[in-house]
Parts: structure tokens; C-alpha cells; sequence
């Protein structure tokens, strides 16, 4: 649990959504725009609390970069794919794109959210090719 | 009211750079410090501004203040990374026009490369970081990487493109003494130095030193008095966009797009007036997407800049003249060393790299990962 001076109310409905299996974004019901990531604001139209969302989880590749010389923790892992991926419903995301060769993701390319657990055991959204 | 010869740079020096394994980031401020007021003809007594942003230790001004025995009524810290120092620019000048300075210093210090500090870093796992720390990108590579991606799938940027310009990058760095790295470099080596984050190689990275500089800004009351020329500031504009590049927009337009205008409209010039630019180059896309947001040419065509070595010393296109963080120095933020480069040129004092009859200089820093730009023009007149 969660000690208080790490509590974050933005950012806790959307990890309690990815230990669902689902990935939560949120939309400003004021003027509509899709907000990620989670705030307490709209950041276009400065609205109060947009409301939550759970997204299809599919998408398409922005930008895509195969990371050779990784931070510390993660040089075990590479070669590996990060990407910012664009969410059907109007908001990016980074990510890596997971399950396949690496050097073959590109821009463009449809991805769809999986989940899988970090060194600690939580859900985190990645994706796969679609 | 505009901040245009709202104040002048009087004096400019690095400290030593490079490998400084006996330094600290205070001792490198205080050897910069003095070069600067000596540069000026300026005492310490004389300064009553200093703008510090610091990306080490805590309440950075404070502790240089303490150190270097300086008691300012004016401090401005504005920290937007390697860019901060183009902001003090802006930020001084208007402190200096409202009265409430006279004499402001611009500081910068680091021991990044002696002290091992890591070139990179994962950022803590909170606010807004907390979106993209679980996969593992390299800060800040990895997010210059990602802004490559797109500009080489919208435009058909090449690698080769951008290897040109570090290879133009070094030519000027071999003409300067004290840059780090003065050996030849060709595009092949470019392209052969591994892979860091695709589709940035090793050499498309600026280096990893240690060093400190000081900018030393009077009012134009003082800058008539003093020996050298004075190198006025034209005009100075900023723009921040992010924090982290998930929230870029457009990963292929740097915040330059919104400060570059700024200070042109200020300056009251054109691109074509201007003799000697000095970019940000924390990587070499850094420089492609900041001469495109400026309007150095169109959206996408950037890669041309570089071709043919346009941009290398006795080409159309003098940039980045000291060698730039490719290959001159990089100690952690770069954007004091441009200031203190345009400056050089202005006073026609670099020697072998001097650019003929430089009288309008560009510079424009980027800091963060594509987050913040303020671009400044300085003249003789």
C-alpha cells in the first residue's frame, strides 16, 4: 500500500484500472478533449476533474525509437522497442511495443494494450502488434 | 516596451573544461566569474544581479551567492534545462530596464564527467514521469530519438544528413584550442559509432564534460564606459511545451517555432542579415528541428542545411563555431557557451574560426527533451 507521501490521487484510478486489465483515460466534460496523462485539469479548455474513460486500447505508432543503451535497470532488456503510441479515442501514450522483433516496429503500425506486471507486480500497459 | 538594447553583454569566459577532476561546480563558477569581469574591465563589487539555474545540489543560488561572496538585489532562477541561459538573457535585460540591476552575471558550472555523474539518468518514478519510466527510455536520447523517428518517416531525413552536420561540427571544433575533440571525423565514423537510441548513433550525442562559463550583462549607461565593444542584446523571445515527449504535440515542431518569432520581431531583422548562429546541439536532430522551427527553411527540409558541409568553417552557413556540445564541450547544459561564443565572434576575437566581419549573431537554446527554447539575436549595434 501506498505510503501518503506517494499517494496520488491523479494517478491512482488509473493504475487501479490497469489491475483490472483496463486502460483509463480521461475526457474533459466541458469541451470533450481527451486528457492523458490523468490530472485534475482539463489542460486545452482549464475545466475541473475530467471525467474517467476506459480506452479500446488500440492504436497507432507516432514515433518509434529501438533503444540500444538502456538506463541502468533495464540494460538486461535491450535491444527493446519504445514508442508513443496514439490511442484511437484522441490520446498518446508511451510504450514499448512488446512480443515481436524490435527492429521490426515502425510508425504506422496498429498496436493493441496488453498487460503484464513490473518487477514490483504491477499491471503496466504495453502493447503488441494488432 | 521592447527589450531591444534594453542592456549589453560586457563580459564572457569559460572556466576550464573538458576533464577538471580538481573542481567543484562552485570553483568552476568562481574561475568563470573572474575571467568574465576581467573581460569586462568589471569588478565583483560592480554586480548587483545574478541569475543561476543550477542542475545540481539544493537552492543552487544560495550556495553560489554564499561561495562566491555575491549579495544581488536582484536573483533569478529560472531552471528550464540546458536552455535556462538564453532565458536569463531575456530575464536580465528586463530587470536592467526596470532599475533593478545594473550589472547582472549569468552563471554555469558543472563536473558532470569527473565526477561520473550519469549522462543517463531515469528519471523518479512521480507526476508526470511516472507515464513513461516503466519503459525504459534513456533521458534525454531517447526522447531526441523519438523526434528523429518522425522527422525521417514525415520528410526522409537521413542519417547521413545529420552525420554531416557533426562532421562540419567538428571541423569547427578542430580550429578551436580549447575544445575536446579536435580529431578528424567523417560521416562513415558517424554512422559506425553504435547505436544509442535509434535512429541516433553515439556521435549524433554531444559530450559529456566537465566545465563552467560566466555572462557578465550591464545597463547601456555602463556599457559606454567600459573598454571593449559592447554586444547589445536585439532581441530575445522563450517558449516552454512539455515536460516529458509524451505530451510534444507534434514531435517534428521545437518551441523554437513560438520563441525564434519572437525575437525576430523584436531585433527587427531577417534570417539573411545574420552572419553566425549558435545552436543548441545536445543532439544533432536538436539542431535540425531548431534552424526549422527559426525559419531557416521550410518544415522537413532541414537535412539540406547540412549537406555538402554548408554549415563547416569557410561554408555559407557559419554554425556552431566553437565546436558545439558535439565536440567542443558539454558539461550537463550547454546554452551558456553559445552566449559566450556569439559574443567572441561579435568582438572578432576567435582567431582560426573567426567569422569575417560578424556583426549579427542567433543564439538558440533547447532544454529539457525538446520542452523549452529561448533564442536570442545580439549585435554591434
Amino acid at each position: 500500500m501506498a505510503d501518503i507521501e506517494s499517494f496520488d490521487p491523479d494517478a491512482k484510478p488509473y493504475w487501479d484500472a490497469a489491475a483490472r486489465g483496463e486502460l483509463a483515460y480521461q475526457r474533459c466534460t466541458a469541451c470533450d478533449a481527451a486528457v492523458f496523462f490523468p490530472r485534475a485539469i482539463c489542460p486545452d479548455c482549464g475545466a475541473a476533474n475530467p471525467a474517467w474513460r476506459v480506452s479500446a486500447g488500440k492504436g497507432t505508432v507516432y514515433a518509434c525509437s529501438v533503444v540500444h543503451r538502456a538506463p541502468p535497470s533495464y540494460q538486461d532488456k535491450a535491444p527493446y522497442a519504445v514508442v508513443l503510441v496514439d490511442l484511437d479515442e484522441g490520446f498518446r501514450m508511451m510504450s514499448n511495443v512488446v512480443d515481436c522483433d524490435p527492429s521490426g516496429v515502425s510508425i504506422g503500425d496498429r498496436v493493441a494494450v496488453v498487460f503484464r506486471p513490473d518487477e514490483d507486480g504491477r499491471a503496466v500497459p504495453f502493447f503488441v502488434p494488432a | 516596451m521592447s527589450l531591444k538594447k534594453a542592456c549589453a553583454i560586457a563580459g564572457v569566459a569559460e572556466s576550464r573544461l573538458g576533464h577538471v577532476p580538481d573542481s567543484t561546480v562552485l570553483s568552476l563558477q568562481a574561475e568563470a566569474l573572474i575571467g568574465a569581469l576581467a573581460d569586462a574591465g568589471l569588478e565583483k563589487k560592480d554586480i548587483d544581479g545574478m541569475f543561476v539555474a543550477g542542475n545540481w545540489g539544493r537552492m543552487p543560488p544560495l550556495q553560489v551567492g554564499e561561495y562566491l561572496g555575491l549579495h544581488p538585489r536582484y536573483v533569478d532562477s529560472t531552471a528550464v534545462g540546458g536552455s535556462s541561459y538564453e532565458f536569463h538573457l531575456g530575464h536580465a535585460a528586463a530587470a536592467i530596464q526596470a532599475g533593478l540591476c545594473q550589472v547582472a552575471v549569468i552563471l554555469y558550472g558543472s563536473t558532470q564527467r569527473s565526477k561520473r555523474d550519469r549522462f543517463i539518468f531515469q528519471v523518479r518514478d512521480e507526476l508526470g514521469y511516472q507515464y513513461e519510466t516503466p519503459y525504459g527510455m534513456p533521458v534525454p536520447v531517447g526522447a531526441y530519438a523519438l523526434a528523429a523517428s518522425r522527422h525521417m518517416h514525415e520528410y526522409g531525413t537521413t542519417s547521413e544528413q545529420l552525420a554531416e552536420l557533426a562532421v562540419a561540427t567538428r571541423e569547427w571544433a578542430m580550429l578551436n584550442p580549447v575544445a575536446f575533440r579536435r580529431e578528424k571525423l567523417t560521416v562513415d565514423e558517424v554512422l559506425d559509432s553504435g547505436w544509442m537510441a535509434t535512429p541516433l548513433h553515439k556521435l549524433d550525442c554531444c559530450l559529456f564534460t566537465d566545465g563552467g562559463g560566466a555572462v557578465i550583462l550591464v545597463s547601456p549607461e555602463i556599457a559606454k564606459t567600459l573598454a571593449k565593444p559592447p554586444v547589445w542584446l536585439l532581441g530575445q523571445g522563450e517558449a516552454i511545451s512539455h515536460a516529458v515527449i509524451s505530451q510534444m504535440a507534434d514531435l517534428t515542431r521545437s518551441p523554437a517555432y513560438e520563441s525564434g518569432k519572437r525575437a525576430f520581431a523584436m531585433a527587427g531583422i531577417d534570417h539573411a542579415d545574420l552572419d553566425v548562429v549558435e545552436i543548441y546541439d545536445s543532439f544533432t536532430i536538436t539542431v535540425l528541428l531548431t534552424l526549422e522551427a527559426l525559419g531557416f527553411c521550410k518544415p522537413g527540409e532541414g537535412g539540406r542545411l547540412f549537406e555538402g558541409g554548408r554549415t563547416a568553417p569557410g561554408g555559407e552557413f557559419p554554425l556552431n563555431t566553437n565546436g558545439g556540445g558535439l565536440s567542443y564541450c558539454h558539461p550537463g547544459q550547454y546554452g551558456i557557451f553559445l552566449i559566450i561564443e556569439a559574443v567572441r565572434q561579435l568582438r572578432g576575437e576567435c582567431g582560426p574560426r573567426q567569422v569575417a566581419d560578424a556583426a549579427l549573431a542567433l543564439v538558440s537554446g533547447t532544454g529539457g527533451v525538446l520542452s523549452s527554447n529561448s533564442t536570442a539575436i545580439l549585435g554591434l549595434e
